[in-house]
Order: structure tokens, then C-alpha cells, then sequence
């Protein structure tokens, strides 16, 4: 298989990681969403946590999407 | 797309590093280049913003004064809610972090201005000032027992060396993990930014039919613009947090 094919393969590959970035940030906003039903009066100030916490769990998507892209265009 | 298709459409033309003044001393290319200029824009910038609507001092601050207000006690409580009132003392540091890095994305979501942050190596010397400050900072407070960091209470003594080694790994793995986040944020979201709109240029390419198909990704690129200011936002906010909890660690280590 020739190089270039290769790197075509596996940017398509590792964006397969991704999908742990969307269970984790649904997980996330889910839990936050059922947790200010229950008390709405709380979830305003747990709002900078959330934030914090999808970016931090979005990073590791990007993290792969990193390998892709490298894989594309700087290999 | 890993070649360069015509005219120059491909996404990682954008990313180029030109150099305006050529300067090599010793072997080290020190040349003043694109990315040299948006830093100098983006310190300019900071400054202009937060000393000239201050020089006023009104007690009842106009607009752009509050705006400057805000941002010193925006940083300002993120600091002294993850540090304490003994972590204020690294306040310059992260509130020029905190400044820096917005206003360098917010920058780079202009049109032919270069995003500073999209590069690698300006993420990383951003996290290992961090890093260092850490390190330092923790040693010169309390000396040696600064590595009881590693050895965290309650655990039995047979696993304690591997434990250790964990918790080694987990605080070198820090600075990687705090400059790639914000690298490869910038990179991806303007990679995606630069590959929709290639797709309106080479849809519209195709006749009037195409030109009407375009509407599609012209609306996705418009949506994707606006996801990038939210995401340009968002990571100087989690790159300055995640500073100030590394410097709670150093300051008031857990054992």
C-alpha cells in the first residue's frame, strides 16, 4: 500500500475517537440538565463548572481529530 | 487534500509562517515574522484595552472602562476562587495569560489576520511558563516536601512506588495536555473554518445551479464562524483555569 493511501486511511480512522468526546459531553450536559431539573435554583451556579468540564472532555475529542489532521496535511 | 489544489484552497495555506526582516545569530533563525507581528498586535491590544479607558479613573466607570473592570475581576475571581487569597499573588501572571490568549483568538477570527495560537510552539511555551511558575513556585514554598505531591495519603505501602509513578506520569502529562488542548482547538476550528469555504468556492464554480447549492455551506461556514468565537472564548477560559488550579496545587499541596 503506498504512503499516501496509508495516511488517507488512517486520518479516516483515528476520527473514530471522536465518538468518545460525544458520549462524554452528552453525559455530561445530560447529567447536568437532570440534576438542574431537580434544583433549578443551584444550576446557575454550577454553569461555570459545566463549561469547564466540556471543555476539558472536548479536548480529548480534538486530541484525535489532532491526528487527522496531521496525518492529513503535515505527514 | 493533502496536496495543494488551485489557487491556493487548500486549509493549511493559512498557517504559513512568512518572515518580514530576515535576522539569523548563530545559526538560530530569529527572523521577525507574521507571527511575530500578530503577538506584538495582540500586546498592543491588551494595553490599549485595558490602560487607556482606565487613564480616566471615573468612579462610575463608561463603557470601556467597565469592560476593562470586568476583565480584571473576572480573572480576579477565577484566581481567588481555585487559589485563595495567598494565590493572588501569581495574579499578573495569570491575568495577562487570560488576556493574551483571548484577545490572540479573538484576533485570529479576522479575515487574513494569523491566529498566534494555531501555532504549536506559542501554546507551548505558554503551558511550560506555567509549568516552570508551578514547580518553582511550589519548591521555593516548601522546599522539598513540594514531592509529597506525588505520594498521596491513605495509600498502602506495597503499591506506593507504583502509585507514585502514576502520579509522576499524570503531572508531566500536564503541560502537554494544557498547550495541545488549546493548539489543536485553534487549528481544528480554523481548518474547518478554511475547508467549508472552499466548499462555497468550488460549488459556486459549477454554474448556476451551484452557485444556488453554495447557499449550504455559506450558511455552515456562518455557523461554524460563530461556534469559533464561542470556542476562542471558551479556551483562554479553561487554559487560565486550569493555570490557577495548578497553582492552587503548588501553593497548598494536598497530602
Amino acid at each position: 500500500m503506498e504512503a499516501e493511501a496509508a495516511k488517507f486511511i488512517g486520518a479516516g480512522l483515528a476520527t473514530i475517537g471522536l465518538a468518545g468526546a460525544g458520549i462524554g459531553v452528552g453525559n455530561l450536559f445530560g447529567q447536568f440538565l437532570s440534576g438542574a431539573l431537580r434544583n433549578p435554583s443551584a444550576a446557575d451556579g454550577q454553569f461555570a463548572r459545566l463549561i469547564f468540564g466540556f471543555a476539558v472532555t472536548e479536548a480529548l475529542g480534538i486530541f484525535s481529530l489532532l491526528i487527522a489532521l496531521l496525518l492529513l496535511f503535515a505527514v | 487534500m493533502a496536496t495543494k489544489e488551485g489557487g491556493g484552497l487548500d486549509p493549511i495555506h493559512q498557517f504559513e509562517v512568512k518572515s518580514f526582516i530576515e535576522i539569523i545569530v548563530g545559526g538560530v533563525d530569529l527572523s521577525f515574522t507574521n507571527v511575530s507581528l500578530f503577538m506584538l498586535i495582540t500586546t498592543a491590544c491588551v494595553i490599549a484595552l485595558m490602560a487607556l479607558p482606565t487613564s480616566g479613573r471615573a468612579l462610575v466607570p463608561g463603557r470601556w472602562q467597565n469592560v476593562a473592570e470586568m476583565c480584571y475581576e473576572f480573572a480576579g475571581n477565577m484566581l481567588r476562587d481555585s487559589a485563595g487569597a495567598s494565590g493572588m499573588r501569581f495574579f499578573p501572571l495569570v491575568f495577562s495569560l487570560f488576556m493574551f490568549i483571548l484577545i490572540a483568538n479573538m484576533l485570529g477570527m479576522f479575515p487574513y489576520f494569523y491566529t498566534v495560537t494555531s501555532q504549536l510552539i506559542v501554546t507551548v511555551v505558554l503551558a511550560m511558563i506555567v509549568f516552570l511558575t508551578v514547580i518553582i513556585a511550589g519548591i521555593r514554598m516548601h522546599g522539598l516536601s513540594f514531592f509529597k505531591l506525588f505520594v498521596p495519603s491513605g495509600v498502602p505501602i506495597y503499591i506506593l512506588p507504583l502509585v507514585s509513578l502514576i502520579e509522576v506520569i499524570s503531572f508531566i502529562s500536564r503541560p502537554v495536555s494544557h498547550s495541545v488542548r488549546l493548539f489543536a482547538n485553534m487549528l481544528a476550528g480554523h481548518i474547518t473554518l478554511k475547508v467549508f469555504a472552499a466548499f462555497v468556492v468550488s460549488l459556486s464554480a459549477l454554474g448556476t445551479v451551484g452557485i444556488i447549492g453554495a447557499i449550504l455551506p455559506l450558511g455552515m461556514t456562518v455557523a461554524i464562524t460563530a461556534l469559533e468565537f464561542l470556542v476562542a472564548a471558551l479556551q483562554a477560559y479553561v487554559f487560565a483555569i486550569l493555570t490557577c488550579i495548578y497553582l492552587n496545587d503548588a501553593i497548598h499541596p494536598h497530602h
